[in-house]
């Protein structure tokens, strides 16, 4: 009887883009999101659509505000601070580790 | 990776309304069926005053805010590290 049971054993090579993100797991990581969200906390879990799990986590939403009089854009950005957070994978746009401003 | 033992999850939907209240159900889908709902913000976003009960659309979803402490962190990490990816044939 061929059975190949516990055949998918956790593989430590990156073969696939998420493998990648495997390799952020329990690290700071920051997602990009649709609608100009951008998130960065602990990820904790994902999944293959991208439905993310993160910990102690910072929003910041950015919009963009023109001025009546002058035209020009002023950038505005709102950041929310959550402990426990369910990402839906469909607006994931990107995940990366942290951007560190030098 | 289904989880039900959420009680009372803050859901934010795409359209920026926030409920909360006790999670009945989640389908293989993520549809979500709560019970006894309010809305978080009840000035800012859409009212629904008289709804208690709501099934909402897995797809509308953008965030659940889950408390902390009862999420297992370990047991998370250790499923998304053994999950099974599409392989690519």
């Amino acid at each position: 009887m061929a059975d190949d049971v516990d055949q998918q054993q956790t593989t430590n090579t990156v073969e696939e883009p998420l493998d990648l993100t495997r390799l952020s797991l329990d690290e700071r990581t920051y997602v990009k999101m649709r609608n100009d969200r951008e998130l960065q906390g602990r990820l904790h879990a994902y999944d293959q659509h991208l439905n993310t799990i993160l910990g102690d986590v910072e929003e910041t939403v950015t919009t963009i505000e023109i001025d009546e009089e002058t035209y020009e854009e002023i950038y505005k950005s709102t950041k929310r601070n959550i402990p426990m957070l369910f990402v839906r994978g469909d607006g994931v746009v990107l995940v990366a580790p942290p951007l560190r401003v030098g | 990776m289904l989880f039900y033992s959420f009680f009372k999850p803050v859901v934010e939907l795409k359209n920026d309304l926030s409920i909360c209240r006790t999670l009945h159900s989640v389908d293989q889908y993520l549809n979500i069926k709560l019970t006894n709902i309010s809305v978080t913000d009840p000035e800012k976003y859409p009212h629904m005053l008289s709804v208690k009960n709501c099934l909402i659309q897995g797809s509308v979803v953008r965030y659940m805010q889950l408390p902390p402490d009862e999420v297992h962190k370990q047991l998370l990490q250790d499923a998304a590290r053994k999950e099974p990816l599409p392989q690519k044939q």
